[in-house]
């Protein structure tokens, strides 16, 4: 609202969804508003449509649609033409849980982040997503933005450097780097403090942009920590822990242990986020044990 | 020639005009640079470049307004070539009117080459890239959108295979262009026939197709897409109703002009031989 307020070449176009949520935009901005309706292959194309002629176009769905339901139009009319569209994704993972794996946005990243020109950015926390809301607005070209449902914990108190393509570090430590993207953020700083009362010191990373990847920040952790845990509400085949993967085992040297937490390759079930991330291990838990495995210790709860 | 002569000096934009070329003489020019284009490039969608040719001579030979030298000046009209594979015949068309050097047509299809075979937006004068079917409309429908909220001058022309209107994200456009009631686009359909594995009533029959559009609100108007003074007459009176989005269904013969190729298949992928090559220049240069 702000940001349209400020800049009039930002509209908003959706595919008739955001009840409760657009309308007062709509109200608001009626001339930088679209309802393209449930139609996300021409809301995609018209968002690239607008930007063409000078706009800077959010599209807004949920879960899967605003993605993989007009990819070809993602690729084509907004990455290959460098667009001004910022996919907007309500309940990137397993925030829709009891409403099934249709709406279980659990391979998006992979697929957006093997596209050229784009931007792939996940916050963690309220902070970080209004911050790359602002972000993703200064920096021309197509962008995702995957956020959760809303309603997320707040992980930061004070003031946030957040720069696109540059992690942030929340805490630091040289026995393990927690690499978290997105709405695993918060349980893996809580993680971290339960680490630490076992002494295990553990440096939290914020990767909230997963393209372009914030190579240095990995790099560093491979040499001042012992192990590295990428920890993502998505499916461990291309996400944020692939992204990883791909900088350690193409760098000479680098011989930390590492391990990818996230979703498996499989449908998932049904249930609330919390009883679903907790039975794929993404949990505060979940990671304390992967931290420690990795680390080749026992738990003292164990 | 002399009512297309007059017809050019009554243009939109008499500054977009090259000299007194008649509109017949202009689209013979583009047929055989594409045929040449396409025989040395041994690539295909010949019969596809040559119905959507008077289409092209006419937008370009008065309708349009553009400047070669400026491709991206603000106020331009946005042409859009939904059905990206007829390239060759917009390449042709674009060097003619200046927009880069004919003799980048040579290397059409090279290694290497500015020329693709699906039109590319880093070609000068080339509006958007296209190539899959289906996304022409809905860019078109966001530029339209964008001008008719912003009171810009200028038209959005988005010329379609009937082939590509299998697609659903066609008409998810035309749903949309009906509903905001964008007079300033006109969506032009080169209506062949045939498309990529048979004629287009055998595959997936589109009738009643001038209903289809006007029932989602289109004003539509069915003409003979190779009869140039009928194709400006429609092009001049768009919109042809006031809030409506213009359709025109532009009846063409696949393989317009050579005879061997015209209403034939085959000529979707095959590209002339040197004989076949030489025997169609010869027919289309004695076309008057």
């Amino acid at each position: 609202m702000v940001l349209a307020e400020e800049d009039k070449r930002v509209c908003l176009v959706t595919g008739d969804l955001g009840f409760g949520v657009v309308e007062p935009f709509a109200a608001k901005f009626p001339g930088q508003f679209v309802n393209a309706g449930v139609a996300e292959q021409n809301m995609t194309g018209i968002a690239a449509g607008m930007a063409l002629c000078g706009k800077v176009v959010f599209t807004y769905s949920i879960a899967n649609f605003p993605t993989l339901r007009c990819l070809e139009q993602i690729r084509n009319d907004c990455c290959y033409h460098n667009a001004n569209v910022k996919i907007v994704s309500v309940g990137g993972g397993l925030a829709y849980g009891a409403l099934g794996a249709s709406h279980h946005a659990t391979e998006d990243i992979a697929v957006m982040r093997a596209l050229p020109e784009i931007t792939v950015v996940a916050p963690g926390d309220p902070i970080e997503a209004e911050m790359a809301t602002r972000a993703l607005v200064a920096r021309a070209g197509p962008a995702y933005l995957r956020l959760g449902r809303s309603g997320e914990p707040l992980v930061y108190s004070g003031d946030v450097n957040f720069q696109i393509g540059k992690a942030i570090r929340i805490t630091d430590g040289d026995d393990v780097t927690l690499i978290a993207t997105g709405t695993m953020l918060h349980a893996t700083t809580q993680a971290a403090t339960q680490l630490a009362r076992e002494g295990i010191a553990a440096r939290v990373l914020s990767m909230h942009t997963i393209k372009p990847l914030d190579v240095d920040a990995v790099f560093e952790a491979a040499r001042g920590t012992r192990a590295i845990i990428t920890v993502e509400e998505h499916s461990i085949i291309g996400g944020l822990g692939s992204a990883v993967a791909e900088v350690l085992a193409e760098s000479a040297g680098c011989h930390v242990r590492f391990k990818r937490m996230g979703l498996p390759s499989a449908f998932t079930a049904v249930g609330s986020r919390e009883f679903l991330t907790k039975s794929y291990s993404l949990s505060v838990e979940g990671i304390v044990e992967s931290a420690m495995q990795v680390l080749e210790l026992a738990s003292s709860r164990a | 020639m002399q009512s297309s002569k007059h017809l050019l000096t009554a243009a939109r934009a008499p500054e977009t005009i090259s000299g007194d070329r008649d509109l017949a003489g202009f689209a013979r020019t583009i047929r055989i640079a594409t045929a040449r284009m396409i025989h040395r490039a041994k690539s295909s969608h010949i019969g596809s470049c040559f119905s959507t040719v008077d289409l092209l001579a006419v937008l370009y030979g008065g309708i349009l307004r553009f400047d070669p030298l400026r491709p991206t000046w603000p106020e331009r009209d946005r042409f859009i070539l939904s059905k990206g594979h007829a390239c060759a015949a917009l390449y042709a068309v674009l060097a003619e009117q200046g927009f880069f050097p004919k003799s980048w047509l040579d290397t059409f299809y090279q290694d290497g080459s500015a020329l693709g075979g699906h039109a590319m937006h880093s070609v000068p004068g080339v509006e958007v890239s296209t190539g899959s079917l289906g996304h022409g409309l809905s860019l078109g429908c966001g530029m339209a959108l964008t001008g008719k909220r912003e009171a810009r001058p200028f038209h959005v022309f988005t010329l379609l295979s009937d082939g590509e209107c299998d697609e659903g994200s066609v008409w998810e456009a035309v749903l949309f262009a009906g509903h905001h009631q964008l007079e300033n686009l006109v969506a032009i359909v080169d209506y062949n026939k045939i498309q990529s594995l048979g004629g287009v009533d055998d595959v997936l029959d589109l009738h009643p197709f001038a209903e289809k559009w006007s029932a989602c609100r289109w004003a539509v108007r069915e003409i003979d897409g190779h009869n140039l003074q009928e194709i400006e007459c429609a092009l001049r009176q768009v919109p042809f109703e006031r809030n409506r989005p213009s359709c025109i269904i532009a009846r063409t013969v696949k393989g317009k002009g050579v005879s061997f190729m015209e209403n034939e298949l085959l000529w979707h992928y095959r590209s002339p031989n040197d004989e076949e090559f030489k025997a169609s220049i010869a027919e289309l240069s004695s076309a008057s």
